[in-house]
Formats: C-alpha cells, structure tokens, sequence
C-alpha cells in the first residue's frame, strides 16, 4: 500500500469495480463524546465512491470484541486531491469498538465502493438534505456533489444535543446554507421541521429531498414530497453479511406499483427512490 | 518441491473441474464477477432455485457468532422460470461449469423441478435434500436413509445430468445417507449444510434471527464436517465434495486428505470476497512447497498407519 499521489482519478474503466483494499489509517480520532472521524489512505479505485455509497469493513479483533462479519459503512467524505476517505461512525457495538481502537498507519482492510448512491436532479435544481444523528454522515458527501453540479444546497440538520451536530463548517464550506435543530433546545419535533421545510419550499429553496437517520424524519419527507411533488430519496441501514448482494440477508421491505416488494439494501440500494420507502 | 506448473484438475464423476474450488450454494452470484474473474473458479452454484417464487424469512436474517456466522434466509427465489430466462444466459459470458442447486417440498415436486432444470448450459444439478420434506413432518429428506434413497431414485428417473446431493449435518448417521443417496443414483454427495443452530441476545431476551432457529456455518463448524466428510468418503465409491468452514487453501488439503474429491466455499467469501481465487493460488503454493504435482494426488492420502519416524528410533535404540 503506498499512498496516493496528489491528483487521483476515479478509476471508471476498471472490470472489477469492487476491491478489497489494505488502506492506511490516517486519522483516527474522537470528534465529540459520542463520534469519531477515521480518515484512511485509499488507492484510486477505492476513490472512484459516489456519495451514497459504502464500503464494508473488516473491523479488528480488540481485547473481548471478536467481530466476525464486516460492518457496512456509509461514505462520510471522498477526497480523491489527497487519495483520502473518511468514516464518520458511532461506538455501538464490537465492530465500531475495534475499529475505534485504530491508530495511525495501521492498516485496514475495506471492500467496496459498493452499493447505488444518491441521483442529484437536473438542471440546478435545489435541494435539501434533511438528516439526523450519524445520517448526516451519509449526506455530507452528497452537499459537495451537489454544489459541484450547481445546485443550491440547504442542509436540515437534527441532533438530541447542539455537541452532535457535526461537519456543519464543512458543509458551509461547501456553499449550503445550514439550519440546525435539536431536542436540548425543543426545536426538532417533528411539526417544527415541517414549517421549516414548508418555507424552505415556498422560498423556492426545496424542489428535491434527500433524508437519511431518522425514520419519523422519512415518513415527513415523504408526505411532504408527495404533497409538493418532490424527487426525493432515502438512504437506509440494514445489517448486512456479504454486502455484494449474494446472501439477501439485508432486505427490506418496499412498496412499489406492484405491491410489497423486497429489495437487498446493499445491491439495489443503500439510496432508494423515497415514495417507495416503509417505515422501519 | 516441484518446478513445472502444478496440476489443480479433479474429476467428478464425468465433470472435469480446471480446479477443485467451487462456491457453495447461497453464497455466490453472478454480482461476484464486480471484484474477479469468474472463470477462476472450478465451477460455479447457483443459490437454490424453487418452483414458485419464495420470499423468504423475517429478518434479522443473520447473526454472528465466535467464529462463525448464523443465518436463516429461506431460500428466497425468483422461481424456475427467471432461472431459465435470465440466469442460465448470464452464465454463457463465462466457461467453468454450472451447478444448478434445486428445492422443493416433495420427492415428486423435487423430480419435476430436477427434470425443468435439465437444460443446455447446466452441467450438473445439486439437489438440496438437506431442506424439509412436508411428507414427512418437515424432517429434512437427508435427514434419514431410507427418505433420502426414495427421493434420489425420483430424481435420478427424471434427469441424465450428474446429481449432487447435498447432505444435511443435522443427522446420526451421515454416511448411511450418504449411502443411501449413491444407492438411489447420486454422481457424488455434498457434505454437509449448515448445522441447525440458535443464538438469543441477553438483554431483549428475543432469539438473534427472526426464524429463531438457522444454520450455523464458518471455521466455528469445520473439524465437525471434515469428521462427517471423512466418515461419508469411506461408505461410498462416488466423490465426496466437503463444505463446511473452509477459510484457507490448508483447510481445503484438510478435506482433501479426508477423501473429498473438490470443495465449496461458502462463508469465507463474505468475509473476503477475493476468498476463493486467494485459496486456488495458495492451494498451488502448497502443492509446489510439499511436492504435488498434482493436487489429485492429496485426495483421501491421510495417513493413519504408525509413524515410519516411530521405526526409526526404535531402530537407533535397538
């Protein structure tokens, strides 16, 4: 493993789009109480993510935590100037736990980009990305392809505590304009987040939804998509095994044209079209 | 050890495989050619096939366990005719040989289904006798000899391709089946399924998969199968190919030694999704550093007579 040179291309042409990649860890630290922000040196291929992807990682063996599958991981930040991806992640279990014990240039071993992510609309329209708790990991990524691409960007945030709302200068840097709410200051329930994605519609702020975090969060995104005739769509979680989509043990359940559907999270999604989503 | 390229071909029964390693059934897809080059492989399995469409269990449909992995999935299937239509045609992009898994409810049901799937493009059928036979309370049909005989003439009748069948663990006498299926026609038995297992999380008191009970599988079962395999690799004549917890190409010279004639490799793949091409090269190494031209030569060659060491010292005393 060397570390990627300055300019790094996606890596589109490749046969074999999915790798098992032994990246180094170049950071691995807490960014509050409760997240930490592991970034790692990845190789081109690794590189060519979309936002919405993920990649499934072969978490350590750390003193009493033996995870025996890997962990599916949303992309929290591609940089493919300085050959870096970044994981945004809680400490929830065994997996997280061992990852969590890391340091600094030991490696790690990652399979991916895998999955479908998100699909911005055409023509600069502007979007909002409505998010809460790590979900805002998963969105972050998606606020500099769409300010790549030219559309206006405005991201909802909802966290219990202001101390986990994360990446909001990030996102700032990245041209949106951010709100913020949460339950310490009585303003996420989820009628206020309704008036507020309200006037974001009416100040013509809101043509697309994107959510990811939080089920109630979805099911009003959803209503409010469908009532606005909005594109929208959802990123969602499942535990996985293989995360290729070979074993089916990360469906869910959809509702389509058809009827009850079930679809592979890791194959057909993590991002699915959000009139189609149930509640979890 | 040994200069020229190692030989890495088997045979089973009239099939002839480029290597002895193989996927095993629900572990692979044709989505595994994003991260290699299928026709690495010896040949390819198909997940099991039903008749009818199935859409399996409730989730969580997996679990982890120490070392190795718990899962209930319910043979979800897009049902035989998705199968003729698009999976057999996907598999003309590639070379090795293609191992159609089959399921069903009943001896009659599981013959019909063998004859539906005897198409060009299939090589050999692997019949899942290791899930319930509804006539017979549920019992798996591998689950007894004399079930096992009846339902593998059944099929035989209604199939020229060679027949796999794959045994289930969950039984007190393997190798009787294992009998009972060369007896009733079968090119070669699969030992074994996953072994009938259950998990339950302490703090919300609910079993870890929403069927409660599943299939254990990983490096946690493998001395267990190897035993069973070497056990059925000495009651029949036609090859015995072991799946259970192989991880490394030296698991695989483990079941090679105990009479298996090829492998499938199962969990590992989720853990590694380049598994199964690193054991082929690392099956290679082995066979060059310990002088075997040709990894055919390691089939059943465990050695249990007394140690030619032993003779020597005795020598040196006396």
């Amino acid at each position: 493993m060397t570390l990627s040179p300055k300019t790094v291309h996606a890596d589109t042409t490749s046969p074999f789009p999915v790798g098992e990649h032994v990246c180094r860890v170049v950071t691995n630290e807490a960014v509050n109480d409760q997240y930490r922000l592991m970034e790692l040196a990845a190789p081109a291929p690794a590189l060519a993510a979309e936002p919405g992807q993920f990649f499934h990682l072969l978490c350590p063996q750390a003193g009493e935590d033996a995870p025996f599958f890997r962990r599916p991981m949303s992309i929290y930040r591609i940089d493919r100037a300085h050959g870096r991806l970044g994981f945004l992640y809680k400490e929830t279990g065994s997996g997280t736990r061992a990852m969590a014990t890391l340091r600094p240039g030991d490696p790690f071993n990652i399979v991916g980009p895998l999955g479908i992510g998100f699909t911005l609309p055409p023509d600069r329209a502007p979007v909002v990305l409505l998010a809460r708790g790590v979900g805002l990991a998963t969105l972050a990524p998606l606020a500099q392809a769409a300010a790549a691409a030219g559309n206006p960007v405005t991201a909802l945030f909802s966290a219990r505590d202001p101390a986990y709302l994360m990446s909001l200068d990030y996102m700032a840097e990245q041209g949106a304009a951010v709100l913020t709410v949460t339950d310490s200051e009585g303003t996420s329930d989820p009628e206020q987040v309704e008036r507020l994605l309200r006037g974001l519609h009416a100040a013509g702020r809101m043509e697309a939804i994107y959510t990811c975090g939080s089920n109630r969060l979805m099911l009003l995104a959803q209503r409010l998509a469908a009532e606005l005739g909005l594109r929208g769509e959802v990123a969602m979680e499942q535990q996985m095994a293989c995360g290729l989509g070979m074993c089916f043990c990360c469906v869910r359940a959809f509702r389509t044209e058809a009827g009850i559907e079930h679809r592979r999270v890791c194959n057909e999604g993590p991002v699915f079209d959000l009139k189609e989503a149930l509640s979890w | 050890m040994v200069d020229g390229p190692i030989d890495l071909s088997v045979r089973l029964g009239a099939l002839a495989l480029a290597n002895p390693i193989m996927p095993a059934s629900g572990t692979f897809s044709e989505e595994l050619a994003r991260v290699f080059d299928l026709d690495l492989l010896g040949a390819f399995v198909t997940k099991t096939i039903t008749r009818e469409k199935r859409s399996g269990n409730p989730t969580p449909r997996v679990a982890e366990t120490a070392s190795g992995m718990l899962n209930s999935i319910g043979i979800p299937s897009k049902g035989l005719d998705h199968f003729l239509t698009d999976i057999v045609p996907a598999y003309r992009a590639f070379h090795q040989p293609l191992v159609a898994s089959i399921s069903a409810n009943t001896p009659d049901e599981f013959a019909q289904l063998c004859a539906d799937v005897s198409v060009p493009g299939v090589s050999a059928i692997e019949v899942n006798i290791s899930c319930p036979n509804l006539e017979e309370d549920g019992r798996a049909f591998a689950m007894r000899p004399e079930s096992t005989h009846s339902a593998m003439q059944k099929l035989r009748a209604a199939s020229d391709k060679p027949l796999w069948a794959k045994l289930t663990p969950n039984t007190g006498e393997i190798a009787e089946v294992a009998a009972a299926a060369e007896a009733g026609g079968a090119d070669a038995v699969v030992v074994a399924n996953t072994i009938l297992a259950m998990k339950i999380d302490v703090h919300t008191r609910r079993p870890s998969l929403g069927n409660i009970m599943g299939g254990l599988s990983g490096p946690a079962i493998k001395p267990i199968v190897v035993r069973m395999a070497y056990q059925c690799a000495r009651a029949v004549s036609i090859p015995v190919i072991g799946c259970g917890g192989i991880a490394t190409a030296e698991d695989v010279v483990e079941y090679l030694l105990a009479g298996c004639a090829a492998v499938q490799v199962g969990t590992a793949t989720f853990l590694h999704p380049t598994a199964m091409t690193r054991i082929i090269d690392d099956l290679a190494a082995y066979c060059r550093a310990n002088g075997v031209a040709a990894v055919r030569e390691l089939i059943g060659a465990m050695e249990t007579g007394p140690l030619a060491r032993t003779d020597e010292l005795l020598a040196q005393v006396y």
